[in-house]
């Protein structure tokens, strides 16, 4: 088996030995006439890693992660997720993958028109008709546990402030226990200290469920936590690979300033 | 002016595209009872006041200016059946879909454009569930049965209010007036006026859907989703009535 064998393996031949689960190739994406975003991006995400992706602002990243989850279409590039050809899919197809992939938004996408409590079991009720409402009602309590919002359960998200939206957006992206979590700057907005914890629980997570993630941040804390690889993207394509410690010392002073 | 015409036609097509949908899914489950109830509810009752107040003011406002006219003819008996007759006919359907525009169109447009700025369509869409089928479906097949009855509503307190407006001048008797409007009322008045309102209620809640949906991003974009949706509806009613009044003309 794999497993066994990674843990005998030293790490930098660990990756090797890991399935791929996320891969891209070549994606371009320009919108409108000229706003040409990505230019060839190429990544691999293995089973059970975290990749953090940097990069400045509007340099493409979220765009990249809509392309996975087939909300952006690219114009040229190939994405395969868990051996599928993402681009090529019928929609019920696309949805059998989508429901195995959480999604955090950067704005959080609270579901306006529902309290918290609806939020988080809307999506539940939807895919997992089986449960009754007490054990939805469980599952939701758990969920908003692990955030730390248990009391929020009742309130409306225009009730909320912008980091406890997005710690509740979190727990209902994690709520179905998806496989591949793709997190779009999930500590923006937030104070260190809670910008900490949703770190830990982004690895706790990890280790728990073995997921693989994609992390976007700007938080290096964060990075430094989760990352098991860093990509820096720059121009639309990708600029700088590795991990925290190799990229915190790379020649490239750019790449460096990220660290600072 | 070419790019404005070319615009046009391309969103007239887009628009096609979108209504189509509507009729290939609403077929298809899951069906989302709950929220089209509470789409019934949002878009029907709490019409209601508005709908009732115009409603009223219109047979009120009709049979007061109608009157010297007939009056002047010697035809004052004709008064209530010819109030009715243009209420039923024509101006209640009309006003009310206008109204409906107002209100339920723009309220759409302007909650599913917020929606789609702030990601929560995406949102839904990557969760694996249909936003076409749990949002559009149930406000335009609520606004299509909902829009016809706040029509026959607004008939029934506009008779009210006719009623009220010929008793200003005279004394008339509840019984007597319902009585002469029923005789100059004929079961085919009824049917016309009644299926073009279905129509009204569809594309109102269509082209609040469409607009909703297709904001594009940034907030001042759900301002434009909604007023652009109140003046495409109003314009289609009209549009829809004129229609429909050529195709009764010739058919009765
Ligand atoms: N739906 C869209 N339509 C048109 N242009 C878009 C769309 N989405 C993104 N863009 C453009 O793509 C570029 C990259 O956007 P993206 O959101 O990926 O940036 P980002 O790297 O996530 O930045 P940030 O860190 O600020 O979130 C921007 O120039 C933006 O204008
Ligand atoms: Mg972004």
């Amino acid at each position: 088996m794999i497993k066994e064998k990674e843990n005998t393996e030293p790490k930098k031949t660990k990756e090797k030995s890991k399935t791929p689960i996320i891969q891209i190739k070549d994606l371009h994406k320009t919108f409108g006439v000229d706003n040409e975003v990505l230019k060839g991006v190429n990544l691999t995400v293995n089973q059970g890693e975290d990749l953090v992706i940097l990069g400045r602002s509007g340099s493409g990243k979220s765009v990249t992660i809509k392309c996975i989850v087939g909300l952006i279409v690219p114009d040229k590039g190939e994405i395969k997720v868990f051996d599928e050809d993402v681009l090529n899919l019928t929609k019920p197809e696309l949805n059998e993958i989508r429901v195995r992939i959480g999604f955090l938004f950067q704005s959080g996408a609270l579901y306006d028109s529902m309290s918290v409590r609806e939020n988080l079991a809307f999506t539940l009720k939807k895919h997992k008709r089986e449960l009754t409402a007490e054990e939805v009602e469980n599952e939701v309590i758990e969920a908003l546990d692990n955030v730390g919002l248990s009391d929020a359960i009742d309130k409306m998200p225009s009730e909320l402030s912008g980091g406890m939206q997005k710690r509740i957006g979190l727990a209902r992206t994690l709520i179905l226990k998806p496989e591949i979590i793709l997190y779009d700057e999930p500590t923006t907005g937030l104070d260190t200290i809670t910008s900490r914890e949703i770190s830990e629980l982004i690895l706790d997570i990890k280790h728990k469920r073995k997921t693989t993630s994609i992390i976007i941040t700007h938080d290096m804390a964060c990075a430094k936590l989760t990352a098991d690889r860093i990509m820096v993207l720059k121009d639309g394509v990708i600029h700088a690979e590795g991990t925290y410690e190799e990229l915190e010392k790379d020649e490239d002073e750019w790449v460096r300033s990220f660290f600072e | 002016m070419i790019f404005t015409l070319k615009n046009t036609f391309t969103e007239i097509g887009s628009a096609t595209l979108f209504a189509k949908q509507f009729f290939k899914e609403v077929f298809i489950p899951p069906y989302e009872a709950k929220e089209f109830l509470k789409q019934c509810y949002v878009i029907g009752y709490k019409s209601l006041p508005l709908v009732a107040i115009t409603g009223f003011i219109m047979g009120l406002v009709l049979t007061l200016q109608s009157r010297p006219t007939l009056v002047k003819f010697g035809a004052e008996s004709w008064l209530p059946g010819m109030v009715a007759l243009s209420l039923i006919r024509e101006i209640a359907p009309v006003i009310t879909a206008l109204i409906c525009a107002g209100k339920i169109s723009s309220g759409i447009g302007a909650e599913l454009g917020s929606m789609k700025v702030t990601e929560q369509i995406d949102a839904m869409e990557v969760s694996a569930i249909n936003p076409y089928n749990y949002l559009v479906v149930t406000r335009i097949l609520a606004c299509t049965i909902m829009v016809p009855i706040l029509v026959i509503f607004a008939d029934a307190i506009g008779i009210i209010g006719g009623y009220v407006g010929i008793n200003i001048h005279g004394d008339v008797n509840f019984y007597r007036y319902l009585t002469q409007i029923l005789q100059s009322l004929e079961f085919l008045d009824l049917i016309p006026a009644t299926i073009k309102t279905f129509f009204f209620g569809f594309f109102i809640g269509m082209i609040g859907c469409f607009k909703g949906f297709n904001a594009s991003n940034g907030t001042e974009s759900v301002g434009k989703a909604a007023n652009s949706a109140v003046v495409t509806a109003s314009l289609t009613i009209f549009i829809l009535d004129m229609v429909a009044v050529q195709i009764t003309d010739l058919f009765f």
